[in-house]
């Protein structure tokens, strides 16, 4: 079958910045896919190359076999972008913005039943004749989605879309989402917020200064950098330098260790024990995807 | 295999659609601020004409058998026109790029010319509501004849097409408000004033006939005028002939500009 995205070899210079250092990505249709990596790391870059919004120094990058450059009608045609600033116009209303949006892809009055379907979705329906800029933050970060889904294109991507916005809104978005993810559509997201990434997305990409550090599905990354993550309490103490190498971070007293296996915890006690330091409290979990992050990208 | 929604990709041959709805999103976007972008540009136009008729009928007498009021009254038509056309597709460009939300018709299929032409019949359309205004008002004052009805159309729509195409010019090119204050106030304002609105190029000394005759809006106001009284400065073929390919030039550069992505695009 088609992939949804097809990244070859895509090279982006912003003068002397190398930007993007040969991405090669395949997604395919009806995939929930993470795209994670820290500010800079080139995220926003690929989205606008795939966007039309910037053009790649170098590299193919295709929509469903439509070349987002030469074929950027058809290209366009199946996206739908939610860019991560909150920009909106602030002339119209929600539900005009949406026709105005489905307009643009080519959709006349037949779409005011899909346009209803987003608004309701995305709990936006009574304030489908508030002005833009009378609609709160939260609000307007639905409508920016809204727009984005105006023309029901079959891939979704998703740049950053819970930033800054309430657990309610988060959660009605991801249903909505999810909704959209079953019926076909492909979901393509970037977050902050890994535990997101980690409970709805299937395959995980992570970007680091260009390049697309790891890539494989969210189970076998976890599976990869399986660990344990060990919390001591230990209050203000100078930690022995034998364990140091385990340290994730600390705060407050608060130690907490990354380690690769259960033997290792016996190690760390035994140290803590011949130095004399008392442990307060002790918890031990399984590594998430932040972990697998973290130690792939490095602490930001 | 989840069954993907293809509804979207149905329509991927160019559609009309599209530049339709971005040109009714233009049109509705300066028709909702009309008190602004109609109503005071034909108070400020009416003014000018309160004054200067008031100051000037009966001292002045430019073409033969023509009062002064009357002779006042297309060109301050015609400056409203070229003056509004110019406002038009500047302000929304630089307001949609300073507020961030050109990226809504950035990220459609929409051509670089579809996007030309929405934004350019907008600016027309604005030009051309605003100076019919005036001429319905001023009808009141003055007993206006046409002796040439499609030479004002013509001028009308060529001198508004050339005003709106500069003004997608401006609104790409400028990043800020101030940059744009500066086409209005350095370029447009004083191209519009020395154009010949409110007297005969022939007033003048023969060097800043020279140079007024550099000045394109002189084309504009002085073919439109001679389209109501059937006399001008300069004969309206040469005038429609400088206007015509003063747009064509004009709409290449800009043309040129959008499929590059000229400060739209990175």
């Amino acid at each position: 079958m088609t992939p949804a995205i097809k990244i070859n070899d895509t090279h982006k210079y912003f003068g002397n910045l190398h930007a993007l250092k040969g991405i090669n990505l395949t997604i395919e249709q009806g995939e929930f896919f993470a795209l994670l990596g820290p500010n800079g790391a080139g995220k926003s870059t690929l989205i606008s190359i795939l966007a039309g919004l910037i053009k790649p120094s170098s590299g193919d990058i295709s929509v469903m076999d439509f070349d987002v450059v030469k074929q950027y009608q058809q290209a366009r045609q199946l996206l739908g972008i939610v860019p991560q600033e909150l920009v909106f116009d602030p002339f119209f209303n929600v539900r005009e913005m949406l026709r105005f949006q489905a307009g643009y892809f080519g959709r006349g009055p037949e779409n005011d039943a899909w346009v209803d379907e987003i608004l309701e979705g995305l709990g936006l329906a009574d304030k489908a004749h508030t002005n833009m800029r009378k609609l709160s933050g939260g609000m307007k970060r639905r409508a920016l989605i809204a727009q984005a889904l105006a023309h029901k294109p079959p891939v979704i991507v998703l740049d950053e879309p819970t930033a800054g916005v309430d657990v309610e809104l988060r959660q009605m978005l991801w249903e909505f989402i999810k909704k959209l993810n079953r019926e076909g559509h492909t979901i393509i997201l970037t977050t902050h917020y890994l535990e997101e990434a980690e409970t709805l997305c299937s395959r995980v990409g992570m970007m680091k200064q260009g390049e697309i550090v790891a890539l494989d599905s969210t189970a076998n990354l976890l599976n990869k950098f399986a660990g344990k993550k060990l919390r001591l309490t230990l209050g203000s103490i100078v930690l022995p330098a034998a364990i140091q190498a385990l340290l994730r971070s600390h705060d407050k007293g608060v130690f907490t260790f990354a380690l690769s296996d259960m033997a290792q915890i016996e190690f760390v006690l035994s140290i803590l024990r011949s130095e004399n330091i008392k442990v307060i409290d002790m918890q031990l979990s399984e590594a998430d995807l932040e972990d697998v992050f973290l130690s792939l990208v490095g602490q930001q | 295999m989840p069954k993907v929604s293809r509804i979207g990709a149905y329509k991927i041959s160019p559609s009309w659609r599209g530049p339709w709805t971005l040109l009714k999103k233009e049109m509705l976007r300066f028709w909702r601020v009309g008190f602004q972008t109609v109503a005071a540009p034909v108070i400020t136009a009416l003014l000018y004409l309160l004054i200067f008729s008031h100051v000037l009928e009966g001292h002045v007498q430019v073409y033969k058998d023509v009062p002064y009021t009357a002779f006042l009254i297309p060109g301050l038509i015609m400056m409203s026109v070229l003056q509004n056309a110019f406002a038009n597709s500047s302000s929304s460009l630089i307001q949609s790029k300073v507020m961030g939300n050109l990226i809504f018709v950035l990220l459609t299929p929409l051509t670089y010319l579809q996007f030309f032409i929405a934004f350019l019949l907008a600016a027309i359309i604005r030009g051309l509501v605003v100076g019919l205004c005036i001429y319905l008002v001023a009808m009141w004052f003055v007993d206006l004849h046409v002796v040439h009805p499609w030479m004002i159309i013509a001028f009308a729509l060529l001198g508004s097409a050339f005003l709106g195409t500069f003004g997608i010019i401006a609104g790409i090119w400028a990043d800020r408000f101030d940059q744009m204050a500066v086409f209005q106030n350095f370029i447009i304002m004083p191209l519009s004033f020395l154009s010949g609105v409110f007297y005969s190029i022939h007033s003048l000394p023969p060097f800043w006939q020279k140079i007024s005759q550099l000045n394109p809006f002189f084309y504009m106001i002085d073919g439109f005028r001679f389209g109501f009284f059937g006399q001008g400065d300069i004969s309206p073929l040469i005038s429609l002939t400088i206007v015509g390919t003063s747009f064509l030039v004009l709409a290449l550069i800009t043309l040129k500009m959008l499929k590059s992505g000229y400060k739209l695009r990175a």
